[in-house]
């Protein structure tokens, strides 16, 4: 694998890290939570189970893009991710197929 | 493939061969690749996504199925409860990135601060859960109980099933994390861990996000069905 030692060193050099940034994803994923408690709340009929899973959603790539870095990191790194969120979203699919033609077909 | 010398980084303390050259000058001679241990790990959770993953698809299989008695049994779940581990292990995953932040600042002191922080974090979820798991089971709501075989649907029965499955695999986790970090605490204290050499407490990281992650579902789907 070529392209290492930029993963090894110069990360290390180049910019130091900053906890400011942190903090402030910090204070959305506790604002979302809010939004999220109060939108269960809300009668929304059907929507409700969407909006949940939207705002969780936005939660997940905050952590995945800042907190575990995936944004700053190459492209290998991105496809594991992609290739993961991929197969999970496949089975998913697949599997609403079946169950919909089971309980409302 | 990368192999960091001693030269480079100016430390001799990790070696894992070592010589003498031609002109009696000592080469020390180690392999580290810290990309291949941070893709090991992606790789890793890959795999806890989808063992994860599995139990969601289960969950969705049954709440189509038992829209109302999924309805009705998250009723009796705590949402206080839910949302106070949220925002614990919400905040946890800060201290984490702060932890490793400091070490990377190469300020020690407040690297282990924070990964004691994290690690109290961890401990409360524990607590918080095991409060709330023990109000359920006083209450007779526990996998195989009479009160669930006896007296709930079989939907209620599925539900509370996958709610102490999920959330318990989940708390395995969160310990598994804390056990971890003691490790990342003692090698940092060592040496071992340190401002140059990351990868071990950032990949213990990467774990311990996971963890938030799957948490961030969990809530909305077992808490907030109201």
């Amino acid at each position: 694998m070529s392209g290492h030692n930029e993963h090894t060193s110069v990360d290390t050099h180049e910019h130091l890290p900053s906890y400011g940034k942190n903090v402030m994803i910090w204070l959305v994923l506790v604002a979302l939570t809010a939004l999220t408690v109060t939108v269960a709340s809300v009668d929304l009929g059907n929507y409700t189970f969407f909006v949940a899973m939207l705002i969780a959603s936005i939660k997940a790539m905050l952590v995945i893009n800042i907190f575990m870095h995936i944004k700053y990191d190459d492209i290998l790194m991105k496809s594991i991710l992609l290739a993961c969120g991929l197969v999970f979203t496949v089975i998913f699919i697949m599997y609403s197929f079946d169950l919909f033609n089971r309980y409302t077909g | 493939m990368s192999t960091t010398s001693v030269d480079a980084h100016g430390h001799s303390n990790n070696h894992a061969g070592h010589g003498y050259g031609d002109n009696n000058q000592l080469y020390v001679h180690f392999h580290r690749d810290d990309y291949g241990s941070k893709f090991g790990m992606w790789l890793f959770l890959f795999t806890e996504v989808l063992l994860f993953g599995g139990l969601f698809v289960l969950y969705y299989g049954y709440r189509i199925a038992y829209p109302h008695d999924y309805h009705n049994a998250a009723m009796e779940l705590n949402i206080v409860m839910g949302a106070v581990n949220t925002l614990v292990l919400l905040t946890s995953s800060l201290t984490m990135v702060l932890s490793i932040v400091a070490l990377r600042r190469k300020s020690i002191k407040t690297s282990l601060f924070y990964l004691i922080v994290t690690f109290g974090f961890g401990a409360t979820f524990c607590v918080n859960k095991y409060f709330e798991w023990s109000a359920k089971i006083h209450h007779g709501i526990f996998p195989g109980s009479m009160e669930l075989r006896e007296t709930r649907p079989a939907g209620e029965v599925v539900f509370f099933g996958l709610y102490y499955l999920m959330t318990g695999l989940h708390t395995f986790h969160v310990i598994v994390g804390m056990v971890v970090m003691v490790f990342c605490f003692i090698f940092i204290r060592t040496g071992t861990i340190n401002s140059d050499k990351y990868i071990v407490l950032e990949n213990a990281g990467l774990y311990w996000h996971l963890v938030d992650l799957i948490w961030i579902f969990l809530f909305p789907l077992f808490y907030l069905l109201h």
